[in-house]
């Protein structure tokens, strides 16, 4: 605080109220300056992009979602697999509003609906959208082919994220209401296929022989125009990190 | 009249004292002259040796936490009772949208969203009905947390260790119109991304993050310059609702009769301007309703020895 006592010596004999109140209102202009400026830091993360995040389904655009978007976190309440975290200050306009980091827990659409859609309040998940299918969060991208085990003509045995990995995953075979966790949930396949295996849309990804030789086992994942970029397959994926992963907010076509 | 002269306090005015007064208050006064001096403070201090009541305090710290606990144990328990945070909500069933934060969005949203009406609407209702800022003092987190501040504050500077810095209270009106702007002008909920209510609200059940920090940072300063800075001279909510209860049934009335114009009420007010009445010769009436700011916290009642603050719901007492 710039409230020191006494005034320099040759200023004019100002009368002492009078002087309390100027630098009160110095004070108050001060403490206005530095709100605002503090509340307007919000804009670096947003405009230097320094933390993309994969928005929940039916996100609208970016910059829309952030003013959309009250911050109150319905739509992580209602997630069946808590796929759906509230962003931090260094995410700037970002803090408090959902995302999906879906490499630590991906949505599945385990929740059978958009349930998250359906709780939004204002429509910054766009109720627009009643299906899966109609989702569009990013498109998954194969981005480290060299490590995938199918390219490799690898199988895998045990779980797909070992503990200590705390996602979950439902599969509709063990129970129909109840997530289990990855790391509880044992494969043993011929050839990997765990992003085809458990991706939640029909036709997104499927895997395509390498070559023309019928004896050659490797496979390479294949993404079509179907994927909503839901995550699940960055998640299962047992390479570490992940070979598969999604683009946010890519649409089908771009660069 | 009156309601003009509540709204232009809150806003920033200095009170002033009234130039008429009623028959019955000048009466009042007059009587009330005679009693003086040494009988005068020996009156005051046994008023005070008596009265060291925290009812309303009490009462309105274990509803504020009752109300957090609700949202906190619902998203625990998963008991889907109530969904959401204090900006918007839902209660079985009911849309419920905190009245700021809604018009913060629709200023930067620039789309008027029906859920948000719905939910405004109930919860407008709800504010009015109970007044003032009720909303502050009984359900704000962050208000709870500065109250706890503020009292550290008020410890140390009993012992000269800090002074408090007042600032000029038309810097809520300021900011007010500048975070609007700011809405309207970038299209982002500016002011979402540091008020301290939503990010304690969201701590709470969510769990905390960085943004704590902020809030931590906001409630050190209050300790050290400035005496309830942010509830006093900056938060936008406050005024919202102040402008939503300025009319209400329920609301803090004054009655001059037993007063000793000693003013502890006034020492433990947030908004102490709307407490003016209770000064000398401020009363122009003998019941004076406390202004639209009052946060409805009975502090006030508390501390007022003769019982000439008191909660009153408009018409009720014709009644009885
Ligand atoms: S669609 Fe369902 S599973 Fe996916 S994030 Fe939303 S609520 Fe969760
Ligand atoms: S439910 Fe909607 S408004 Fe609430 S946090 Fe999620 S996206 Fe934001
Ligand atoms: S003024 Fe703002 S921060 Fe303070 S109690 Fe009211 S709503 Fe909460
Ligand atoms: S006037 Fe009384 S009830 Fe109103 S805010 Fe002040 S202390 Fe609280």
């Amino acid at each position: 605080m710039t409230d020191e006592v006494g005034t320099p010596k040759a200023a004019p004999p100002v009368p002492h109220a009078n002087n309390k109140t100027r630098r009160m209102v110095m004070r108050s202009i001060a403490m206005g300056g530095a709100v605002v400026g503090a509340s307007l830091f919000g804009f670096f993360p947003v405009l230097r992009k320094w933390t993309p995040r994969l928005r929940p389904p039916g996100a609208i655009d970016e910059a829309d979602f952030l003013a959309a978007c009250i911050k109150c976190g319905q739509c992580v309440q209602v997630c069946p697999v808590r796929a759906i975290e509230l962003g931090d200050l260094d995410e700037g306009f970002g803090v408090g509003v959902p995302y999906v980091p879906a490499r630590e827990q991906a949505c599945d659409f385990s929740c059978d609906a958009v349930q998250c859609v359906l709780a939004c309040p204002t429509g910054a998940l766009s109720h627009k959208i009643s299906k899966k299918e109609e989702v569009r969060m990013g498109l998954a991208r194969l981005d480290r082919p060299n490590a995938c085990l199918a390219r490799k003509g690898e199988g895998y045995k045990g779980a797909a994220r070992p503990a200590p990995f705390k996602g979950v995953h439902r599969y509709p075979e063990i129970d129909r209401w109840k997530p289990v966790k990855l790391a509880e949930y044992k494969y043993d396949l011929e050839l990997c296929d765990l992003c085809v295996r458990e991706c939640p849309v029909p036709n997104a990804i499927s895997l395509e022989p390498m070559s023309k030789d019928p004896g050659d086992k490797r496979k390479t994942p294949v993404v079509h125009q179907a994927c909503v970029g839901c995550g699940m397959c960055e998640m299962i994926c047992p390479t570490e990190p992940a070979s598969i992963v999604i683009d946010i907010r890519r649409k089908w076509g771009d660069a | 009249m009156k309601l003009l002269r509540s709204f232009k306090v809150m806003l920033g005015a200095q009170p002033e004292k009234p130039t008429e007064y009623t028959p019955e208050a000048l009466a009042m006064m007059e009587a009330r002259r005679q009693v003086k001096g040494p009988e005068k403070a020996r009156q005051i201090k046994e008023a005070h040796a008596e009265k060291h009541s925290h009812k309303w305090r009490n009462i309105r710290w274990a509803t504020l936490i009752m109300v957090n606990m609700i949202f906190v144990l619902s998203f625990r328990f998963d008991v889907q009772l109530v969904e959401g945070s204090l900006t918007a909500s839902r209660v079985i069933g009911f849309h419920f949208a905190d009245l700021n934060s809604a018009i913060q969005v629709m200023l930067a949203y620039k789309v008027i969203l029906i859920n948000l009406v719905i939910g405004t609407g109930t919860v407008l209702f709800m504010w009015w009905l109970l007044g003032g800022r009720t909303f502050c003092s009984w359900t704000c987190p962050y208000h709870l947390l500065a109250e706890i501040a503020e009292k550290i504050h008020l410890a140390l500077a009993k012992r000269k260790m800090v002074v408090d810095y007042p600032l000029h209270r038309g810097s809520r009106t300021v900011l007010y119109v500048v975070f609007a702007l700011l809405a309207v002008a970038s299209g982002y909920t500016v002011f979402e991304s540091i008020s301290p209510t939503g990010i304690v609200s969201r701590a709470l059940i969510y769990g905390p993050g960085l943004a704590m920090v902020w809030v931590l940072g906001l409630l050190a300063y209050e300790i050290i310059f400035i005496r309830r800075m942010w509830c006093r001279y900056i938060c936008p909510i406050g005024l919202t609702y102040g402008f939503v209860g300025a009319v209400s049934p329920l609301r803090v009335t004054y009655n001059m009769e037993n007063c000793l114009n000693e003013g502890d009420c006034r020492k433990v007010c947030l908004v102490p301007h709307v407490l003016d009445c209770t000064k000398k010769t401020y009363a122009e009436d003998v019941n004076v309703a406390i202004g639209a700011d009052c946060t409805r916290c009975g502090l006030c009642i508390d501390a007022c020895p003769t019982g000439s603050l008191k909660f009153e719901v408009k018409g009720l007492n014709k009644l009885l």
